[in-house]
C-alpha cells in the first residue's frame, strides 16, 4: 500500500531531507570515487534515514546523523564488494572531475583527485569532513565518535599522506583496488 | 594552569591554525614558529593547496542536476524501468491500453490537440536533424557499437541520468547497431542506431526532460522523415525513421512497451 502522500509529518521529512542531498550527494562521491556507486548510497541512506526517521531526537543534528548513516552503510557496501573483488577505475573519476573545474587548473585537479582516491577510507573521510563540509573538529568527533584529540592526529597524518603522494608523481596513481 | 602562550609549536598547533581552531593565545607563537622554520611554512602551504584543490574537484558535484532517485519522495521507488515504476508511467501505460481499445485515430487526434510547446518542437527537430546526419554514415554509423551494448546503455545512461536501456525491435525486424552521445541546446542526448535486414535504418533519440509529466505518443513529420515523440519517466523519446507511419507507430509502441516491462 502507498503511504499517504498528504501525511504532514512525512512531507515535511521528505522536504528536510532533501535539503541535504546535494552536499551529501557530493561528500559521497569524493569519498567512493564513483558517481553512479555515490548515488546508490546516498539513496540508500535517504531511505535508511526515512525508516529510522524517529530515532533522530535532536533534528538540528539531522546533517551528521545523516553523515553517519552514510558512512555504515558505505562500510557494509564496502564488505559486499569486496567479496565479489571489483576494481574501480579511479583515472575516470578524476577525468570527469578535472572536466568541471575552470580549463586552467583542470591538470592539477586530476592529478588532485587521483591522489586523493588512494588514501584510506579513513584519510578521506577526514580530509573531506573538515575541507569540504567545512565542519569543526568537534562535530568532526562526534560524526565519527572518535575523540577529539584523534580527529587532529588523524587529519595530520592524512595530510601528509597525500602530501607525499601528490609530490610523488602521479604514475603509480591510476587504480585503486577495493 | 600552564600559560599556552609559551608551550613549543606541535604539528597539531599548524593544523589547527589552518583550520582556524587555533585558540587566540596561541597564534602569535604559532606565526612566529612558521616564520623562523621554512620547512614546517613549506609543509604548511602544501596542505592549504590540498584544500583549495578539493575545493575545486569536488566543490562543482553540489550544482549537478539530481537524477530522480535522489529526488523526494524517498523510499518508494527504485530506480530502473524494470523494478519499480511510477505511478505516472503506470498511468501513461494504462492510456496505451486506452489506446488500443480506442483505436488509433483517437488517440493521436488528442495527441494533436493539445498545444505543442517549443521545446517539444525543438526536441523534435533535433532528433530528425540527428537521424538525417548519422543514417547515411557508412563507417562510422555509431560511437560505440552492439558488440559492446552493455557499456554503451550504461555510459548513455550515466550522461543522461538515468538507468537507459536499448529496447529489443527484432520482432519488427531491426536489430541495434549501437550508439552515440550527442550535445543538443538542452545538453546531453543520446542516439540509438537499429538497422533492418535490407540496411534500412532507424533511430532512436533520448534526453531528460526537465518536465516531469509524461505525455501521449506525438506525430511528426518532415519530408519523408518521421518520427514519433512522447516522454516517459523523466526522459525524452523520439523514434525517428523513413518509413511509413503505421509501421514506425509500431516500432515506437514496441520501444514503449519494451522500456516499461
Amino acid at each position: 500500500m502507498q503511504p499517504d502522500e498528504t501525511m504532514p509529518a512525512q512531507e515535511i521529512d521528505d522536504r528536510a531531507l532533501a535539503a541535504h542531498v546535494p552536499r551529501l550527494r557530493r561528500y559521497a562521491a569524493a569519498l567512493v570515487g564513483n558517481m553512479t556507486e555515490a548515488d546508490d548510497l546516498v539513496q540508500d541512506c535517504m531511505e535508511k534515514a526515512l525508516a529510522n526517521r524517529h530515532s533522530l531526537r535532536d533534528p538540528s543534528r539531522l546533517g551528521g546523523w545523516l553523515l553517519s548513516i552514510l558512512h555504515n552503510l558505505h562500510v557494509s557496501g564496502l564488505r559486499w564488494r569486496r567479496r565479489r573483488g571489483p576494481e574501480v577505475d579511479v583515472a575516470d573519476f578524476a577525468d570527469d572531475m578535472a572536466l568541471s573545474a575552470p580549463p586552467a587548473d583542470r591538470g592539477a585537479v586530476r592529478d588532485f583527485v587521483r591522489a586523493f582516491e588512494q588514501l584510506s577510507e579513513e584519510h578521506r573521510k577526514i580530509l573531506l569532513l573538515t575541507g569540504l563540509e567545512g565542519l569543526s573538529y568537534r562535530e568532526v568527533a562526534e560524526v565519527l565518535e572518535v575523540p577529539i584529540g584523534t580527529v587532529m592526529s588523524r587529519l595530520a597524518r592524512a595530510r601528509e599522506r597525500l602530501r607525499v603522494l601528490m609530490e610523488g608523481g602521479e604514475e603509480q596513481v591510476l587504480r585503486r583496488i577495493k | 594552569m600552564t600559560d599556552r602562550k609559551e608551550e613549543p609549536v606541535t604539528d597539531a598547533d599548524l593544523h589547527a591554525w589552518l583550520d582556524g581552531e587555533l585558540p587566540d593565545e596561541r597564534r602569535v607563537a604559532v606565526e612566529r614558529h612558521l616564520q623562523a622554520d621554512a620547512d614546517a611554512a613549506r609543509r604548511l602551504a602544501a596542505y592549504r593547496d590540498q584544500r583549495a584543490l578539493m575545493a575545486k574537484a569536488f566543490g562543482p558535484l553540489i550544482d549537478r542536476p539530481l537524477p530522480d532517485a535522489l529526488k523526494p519522495p524517498f523510499g518508494r521507488r527504485r530506480p530502473g524501468w524494470g523494478g519499480g515504476r511510477t505511478w505516472a508511467a503506470l498511468a501513461v501505460a494504462a492510456s496505451l491500453l486506452l489506446f488500443v481499445a480506442g483505436g488509433a485515430a483517437g488517440w493521436l487526434a488528442r495527441g494533436w490537440a493539445e498545444p505543442t510547446p517549443t521545446t517539444t518542437r525543438a526536441f523534435v527537430a533535433d532528433a530528425v536533424t540527428a537521424h538525417r546526419v548519422f543514417v547515411v554514415e557508412v563507417r562510422h554509423p555509431v560511437e560505440v557499437g552492439a558488440d559492446q551494448e552493455e557499456h554503451l546503455v550504461t555510459w548513455l545512461g550515466k550522461r543522461l541520468g538515468k538507468p537507459l536501456k536499448a529496447p529489443r525491435l527484432s520482432a519488427r525486424g531491426y536489430d541495434l547497431v549501437g550508439g552515440r552521445l550527442l550535445a543538443d541546446g538542452g545538453g546531453p542526448a543520446a542516439q540509438l542506431m537499429y538497422q533492418d535486414a535490407t540496411g534500412r535504418r532507424i533511430t532512436l533519440y533520448i534526453r531528460p526532460s526537465s518536465d516531469p509529466a509524461d505525455t501521449a505518443f506525438r506525430f511528426s513529420r518532415d519530408g519523408s522523415v518521421q518520427a514519433f515523440y512522447w516522454r516517459d519517466n523523466g526522459l525524452a523519446w523520439a523514434v525517428t525513421g523513413d518509413l511509413d507511419r503505421a509501421s514506425l507507430s509500431g516500432i515506437a509502441e514496441e520501444v514503449y512497451g519494451a522500456l516499461n516491462s
